[in-house]
């Protein structure tokens, strides 16, 4: 293979396959091994088993119960998501530097911490214990807790995704549907989610990963209450522990599959819909 | 049946962007605010298009109370620097916009607004391009677009900024004479703001230097030329004519 001079943007061969290398060996020990140990550790006494374990009436209730939490807890925070970067991005107003931190909040936060606090709140001894208990409404190491402690934790995926976009398109948009006639509502409906609608789409799905497999804030409110308060992370944990092995990773397997199948749709729709996600942002 | 503006102050955080602005326009003339930058005349501009609220002073327009109604009720046609155009529509649905967002009772049907495009299109010189997509155009096409969609709501006045600034010299040129013989023929009472001395003289009826917040000189091209009233207006014009 006859070459040219090399052009001064290429580097030394020796340094690109070292490079090369490097990245994939950190990537193959620290991303693929892992993930394809779960697997084969689910799958290491047949396909039968992996499959009983995942139909255990517990591991069902667990799944039953992230599913209901990330489906709460999801379009709330999106809600709240879109609500916070238009605000942030398009208003003006008193305490807005103060808001954009306090968003980054839960990122900052260890997810233990933040379990603790909702036990501090609504927990027995807590402030708002005894009102809850008189009222016998139960928040935590029940389903109220659980979605809680989800929501604190995954709260800025959608408005970090939203706000610096919504930033880069500026407010002349909105002006121009102003002055064109267009109400507020008309606006947002019209004119601001249709410019947001890909990064609205990323940050849900990012924020619904999380939720599904939030573990460390969850664990401290639940109670791990088997078929009841257990959601899958726990639920692995929990089996782990049983030296359930093959139940344990058979329900992980079920949730890297998760994050697989979170991956494939962002680069699914980053591939399908690469022109019109560009187009949206400043031409 | 004129516009009158009367003392207008405008204060942002610092600095003061408006210091007492008044001058009066005949209904339909083409008025330019030409300044450096930093002088307040956009502003201006966007204080007339409800887009930014004054401190002081009132605006009266065709009987109206002008700055107590909210942008949306003005039918202010503005066209923004940068255009401004709705990314995610076709340049047919960016113009039918402000026609498509009307109370139901007053909207056009959906034919009569298909047709208003078509018009408007034609006299923007864009037929056939209503399906494109703003990326999709040049500089001077989104222009014309953003012009259209400001006219297609009927405006009582146009509001221009800096309508052709992001253009270059040769399309600035020919859009320039194509806007005035716009202007002559629909009669609207426009405002637009330029730092261009040679685009405000060219084009406008009535010209006012504004420095500082302030205007300087108001009166005809030929009056600011002959006559400079300020220290300021004067080395303003000789810069530019170097």
């Amino acid at each position: 293979m006859s070459r040219g001079p090399r052009r001064s943007t290429e580097d030394h061969p020796l340094l690109r396959v070292t490079l090369g290398v490097v990245a994939v060996g950190f990537i193959g020990l620290f991303l693929v091994l892992p993930l394809t140990m779960v697997f084969s550790e689910a799958l290491s006494r047949g396909l039968a088993a992996a499959l009983a374990a995942i139909e255990d009436p517990d591991a069902l209730a667990a799944v039953r119960l992230t599913g209901i939490v990330a489906a709460v807890a999801v379009p709330l925070n999106a809600v709240f998501g879109i609500a916070a970067s238009w605000a942030i991005t398009k208003f003006d107003f008193c305490g807005k530097g103060l808001l954009t931190t306090l968003i980054d909040l839960p990122f900052s936060v260890s997810p233990v911490v933040s379990g603790l606090i909702y036990v501090l709140i609504f927990g027995l001894q807590g402030w708002l214990g005894a009102t809850l208990r008189d009222w016998d409404f139960k928040v935590i190491f029940a389903l109220p807790g659980i979605v809680l402690a989800t929501m604190f934790v995954t709260f800025p995926f959608v408005a970090r995704e939203l706000i610096p976009l919504m930033a880069d398109q500026g407010r002349e948009e909105e002006e121009a549907a102003a002055s064109l006639g267009a109400s507020g509502l008309q606006t947002l409906l019209r004119v601001t989610l249709p410019n947001i609608k890909w990064g609205l789409l990323y940050g849900v799905l990012l924020c619904n990963a999380r939720a599904m497999g939030e573990f460390g804030a969850v664990s401290v409110v639940s109670g791990h209450i088997r078929g009841l308060t257990n959601t899958m992370p726990l639920h692995v944990e929990v089996l782990y522990n049983d030296y359930q092995f093959v139940g344990a990773f058979a329900v992980a397997s079920l949730l890297a599959l998760l994050a697989i199948v979170t991956l494939f749709l962002k680069s699914f729709l980053e591939w399908r819909y690469a022109d019109e996600i560009a187009a949206t942002h400043r031409h | 049946m004129s516009l009158v503006v009367e003392s207008i102050a405008k204060r942002f955080e610092r600095f003061p962007a408006l210091n007492g602005v008044s001058f009066t326009a005949p209904q339909g003339a083409f008025v330019a605010l030409l300044g450096p930058s930093g002088s307040g005349k956009t502003t201006l501009l966007r204080i007339l298009g409800g887009l930014e609220f004054s401190d002081e002073g009132s605006v009266h327009f065709d009987d109206l109370n002008w700055l107590s109604l909210p942008a949306r009720e003005r039918r202010a046609g503005f066209v923004f620097q940068n255009y401004a155009l709705f990314r995610h529509m076709t340049v047919a649905q960016n113009i039918a916009f402000g026609l498509s967002v009307r109370p139901r009772r007053n909207r056009p049907t959906r034919h009569a607004i298909a047709k208003r495009v078509e018009e408007l299109l034609a006299l923007v010189q864009l037929d056939g391009l209503g399906k494109r997509y703003p990326s999709q155009l040049s500089g001077g096409q989104r222009q014309r677009v953003a012009l259209a969609r400001a006219l297609a709501i009927e405006p009582r006045m146009l509001l221009l900024d800096e309508p052709f600034g992001a253009l270059d010299a040769k399309v600035r040129k020919e859009l320039r004479g194509w806007l005035r013989a716009l202007h002559e023929r629909l009669g609207l009472t426009t405002i637009f703001v330029t730092h261009d001395q040679e685009e405000a003289f060219a084009l406008a009826d009535l010209v006012a230097i504004m420095n500082k917040g302030k205007i300087e000189q108001y009166g005809t091209p030929e009056d600011v030329r002959s006559a400079p009233k300020t220290r300021f207006v004067a080395e303003f014009l000789d810069s530019a004519a170097v």
